[in-house]
């Protein structure tokens, strides 16, 4: 176990480097980050003062050592745009993101398995069908589309949602969270759910395939054969055979939400890390780029090593080792 | 003339698909008006983030709309761009390097903290190091040899050379409090509690690229706002924002989609306020090289010799070309008129005669023919995809005018951040860009745009296609020491002149802006695109 969470952190630094080296030469690649920052008034020698501020006029390979050193200690650098340190701004608009993403998270779940575990049990049901079909388009539909819709029908027509934003919000342990007001859940709601349509429909998906395929299994057979009653063999000896793909899958899922919810983050005016980052790209903000996929890097891996504990706790065959 | 079947093909691009199809999404509903009661609060919807709200740290308008409404200028200027007295009450050149202002007395910052010419020495001291500064507004202060306090409310400003553009730069310097600010820094001012000014509003609270809330201040010395509390939020998409007004969740709007006027226009319950702009869309040539230009080859395909870009006749071919009223009616959906110059009507050192080109696209080949390119050339034009409204589909457009008059044109739209390298660097042929004068006068634009690059006088910066011409720098720089404003304005004027009978850039159009509202509420718009609260108040209040 030890040797396997160790190889893990290794693997992390590693990959952590190659990305920040990657987000260096990408943003220099893209453009300059001076001509998007400054103003279109300043002449040549506010521009050259500017350049040299921001550290710019070193050569690149310096620059990356300077932000090598620096983030060694700790220090991931400053925004350009906002002269605030980048993990301080990425840290402060991560409770946004993480609420919608749990919340985003849970409905899948709650919503997905029983739906999943009936069209599974019962897959010639008219019900079955219809389920699978909305699951087609759950998956099929544009997220901003459905956002927009969204907005369109529950706060521009009938008015019973908060058509954009965060709601109220209170303080915990230094962080602000809306999911704990009525008014900051009901600005939560529509975001969530859009989030969680693709989600929703996977997990059906996954979960009936696996109903379907775990029922014609031997030991199904044999436990019906036990005379077991159906519950007992649908929640105790399908259900937690069919939940390792299901919960590789919402890991995964969970990670890329939060990450990557900029779309949606967009559409609500949500003020999320993804929308901090579609912003920072925008503006070639550089430190807030490297922080923030660093910070992502990190978080992926975690919840890769968090699945893989699952998996063992789940299936007694799998062990944590140290080789592959 | 414009029925020609090649127009269909910009309405079928995917960018314009997607805008459509938002703004089919945010309007395709009609919806049941909410019950209007007029608290004291407004809550706006905004569509560029503010990045700061330290005064001195970035210059970019949504910046300067906040610390417009936090803070206060010696000068600053109305919605027409025009020079007005602010923190001080009067100025004067008393000789060719000394101005004059005399301050407003009995000004307050939100603190109580009195608001005196030591403020102003220490603010002009201020604004040249503040760490960081991506942007700094240093170059209003540079000019700046020496700041004498004669009293309390008296200042003189002592210059190197003759300096007419004193009061007219002022207005971009927010002026800090000696005492309150001393240690300030840009994390104070983001944080809160270094936010407190001479202006009608005072911050409450501010969360970083999400909303910023404000209260009414008792020490404001100007009109009293009609507003208690202010609730500005920031919604860069533009369907939300739409929506956003639509829902109710917010009264007023600013950057209306021109896809969506029409339709927000018909609305019983909105009312929208337009003012012509300063921001001027214009192409740059490559004026850089004599010899052949990267994006301008023969029909085959072969480097010219020379660059054709260089020939004033071509030049003015291509602006012959192109059907300005076309592009403001059918792609701006009206919300642009045509350019002829820098600045719309009305702007100090605006030209009266000198008019958009003609559309003439038999001229043009005629022009073309006598030029030496009887079979035309081919050319890339380039331009940004997200900068500016409608800017692929306006690069587009031009593209099938130039080919019908026989230069054939290739059209690449980039996203800003990679196109704007590119035209720094001198990659380009020709290219569509923008210019806002946030100072209203044509001395900016031509010091910018169109001077010859020149590193020591800091002209030219922004003149990417490198344009120059010893005349025009000639009477620029007689128009930069004259400190008369009749005899500068003709200047000037002669100055742009010679520019665009050059056709050193070539102009399309100047850009409408447009907020919009529910209806009951009044607001003066600006032509330099500041979305601020004490522009808004109730349609039945008196102005």
């Amino acid at each position: 176990m030890t040797v396997f969470l160790l190889r893990r952190l290794l693997q992390a630094a590693g990959v952590v480097l190659v990305m920040s080296l990657l987000v260096f030469l990408g943003v220099y690649a893209i453009g300059d980050p001076i001509e998007i920052l400054i103003s279109p008034e300043a002449d040549q020698i506010e521009r050259e003062r500017a350049i040299k501020a921001l550290g710019l006029d070193l050569p690149l390979w310096q620059q990356y050592l300077v932000f090598l050193g620096n983030a060694l200690r700790g220090d991931l650098g400053r925004s350009f745009v906002f002269n605030e340190p980048a993990l301080r701004l990425i840290l402060d608009r991560m409770p946004a993101t993480l609420e919608l993403a749990i919340g985003a998270t849970l409905a899948a779940l709650i919503i997905g398995l029983p739906l999943g575990l009936y069209a599974g049990l019962r897959p010639s049901s008219p019900v079955s069908k219809g389920i699978l079909a909305g699951s087609i388009l759950g998956f099929s539909l544009p997220t901003f589309w459905v956002g927009l819709m969204l907005i369109m029908v529950f706060a521009v027509q009938l008015g019973w949602l908060p058509s954009t934003g965060r709601g109220e919000t209170v303080t915990i342990l230094g962080m602000r969270w809306s999911f704990l007001t009525r008014d900051g859940l009901a600005h939560m709601l529509m975001p969530a759910l859009n989030l969680s349509l693709f989600k929703i429909s996977l997990v059906i998906r996954l979960t009936r395939a696996g109903v379907r395929e775990t029922m014609l299994m031997d030991y199904v057979k044999f436990a019906r054969a036990k005379g077991l009653s159906p519950a007992r063999i649908t929640f105790i000896h399908v259900f937690k055979n069919i939940l390792i793909p299901v919960v590789t899958v919402v890991g995964l899922e969970f990670g890329g939400t939060i990450a990557f919810s900029v779309v949606t983050e967009s559409v609500f005016a949500w003020p999320g890390m993804g929308k901090l980052i579609i912003d920072s790209i925008n503006v070639l903000d550089r430190p807030v780029m490297v922080a923030y996929l660093m910070i992502i890097v990190l978080m992926f891996i975690t919840i890769n090593l968090l699945v893989d504990i699952t998996y063992s706790l789940l299936d007694p065959r799998v062990r944590l080792e140290g080789k592959s | 003339m414009l029925a020609s079947p090649g127009w269909g093909f910009w309405g079928m691009k995917m960018g314009w698909c997607f805008r459509a199809a938002q703004g089919a999404a945010v309007l395709a509903f009609s919806l049941v008006a909410a019950p209007v009661g007029w608290a004291q609060t407004l809550t706006m919807g905004v569509g560029a983030p503010v990045t700061s709200i330290d005064p001195h740290y970035h210059q970019l308008s949504p910046n300067t709309a906040v610390a417009h409404m936090i803070f206060s200028g010696l000068t600053t200027t109305d919605g027409h761009a025009r020079v007005i007295p602010d923190l001080a009450e009067s100025w004067k050149a008393i000789d060719a390097t000394t101005w004059e202002f005399k301050l407003r007395p009995g000004v307050r910052f939100h603190n109580g903290s009195e608001f005196t010419a030591e403020d102003v020495a220490f603010t002009f001291a201020r604004v040249p190091n503040v760490p960081n500064s991506p942007s700094s507004y240093a170059i209003y202060t540079r000019p700046i040899r020496e700041v004498q306090v004669v009293d309390a409310h008296t200042l003189r400003l002592k210059t190197a050379v003759p300096y007419p553009l004193m009061p007219t730069d002022l207005a971009s310097v927010m002026i800090l409090d000696r005492e309150t600010h001393a240690q300030a820094t840009t994390e104070g001012f983001n944080a809160g509690p270094m936010a407190v000014g001479t202006g009608p509003f005072r911050m409450i609270s501010h969360r970083n690229g999400d909303r910023i809330e404000f209260e009414r201040s008792d020490n404001y010395f100007g009109a009293r706002p009609a507003w208690q509390r202010v609730n500005y939020r920031m919604i860069t998409n533009d369907a939300a924002r739409t929506a956003a007004l639509l829902a109710g969740d917010v009264e007023i709007i600013d950057q209306v989609p021109t896809s969506d006027l029409a339709k927000l226009r018909n609305d019983q319950r909105l009312a929208l306020s337009e003012i012509t702009g300063l921001r001027l869309i214009y192409l740059s040539f490559d004026h850089s090289r004599t010899d052949s230009s990267p994006f301008v080859t023969d029909n085959d395909g072969k480097p010219l010799p020379a660059n054709p870009l260089k020939d004033a006749r071509v030049r003015r071919a291509l602006s012959m070309a192109i059907d300005r009223n076309a592009i403001v009616e059918r792609v701006m959906e009206g919300a642009a008129i045509p350019a002829g110059q820098f600045l719309p009507e009305g702007s100090f050192s605006y030209v009266p005669d000198l008019t958009p080109t003609r559309f003439d696209t038999e001229g043009a080949k005629r022009l073309l023919a006598e030029a030496g390119f009887p079979q035309g050339f081919r050319i890339t034009l380039h331009g940004p995809n997200d900068r500016y409204p409608n800017d692929s589909r306006i690069i587009q457009a031009i593209g099938q005018m130039w080919t019908r008059a026989g230069v054939r044109t290739a059209v690449e739209a980039q996203p800003w951040t990679t196109f704007v390298a590119r035209a720094g660097r001198q990659d380009l042929s020709s290219f569509l860009i923008g210019w806002g004068t946030s100072s209203g006068e044509g001395s900016n634009p031509l010091r910018n745009l169109t001077a010859t690059f020149d590193r020591d006088k800091g002209y030219g910066a922004s003149n990417r296609g490198r344009y120059s011409n010893p005349e025009m720098d000639r009477v620029l720089d007689q128009a930069m020491r004259e400190l008369d404003d009749a005899k500068r304005e003709a200047l000037l004027q002669q100055a742009t002149r010679i520019v665009f009978e050059d056709v050193g850039i070539l102009p399309l159009h100047i850009q409408k802006n447009t907020w919009a509202m529910r209806k009951g509420l009044a607001h003066d718009p600006r032509a330099d695109e500041l979305t601020r609260a004490h522009d808004v108040r109730p349609a039945s209040a008196a102005k």
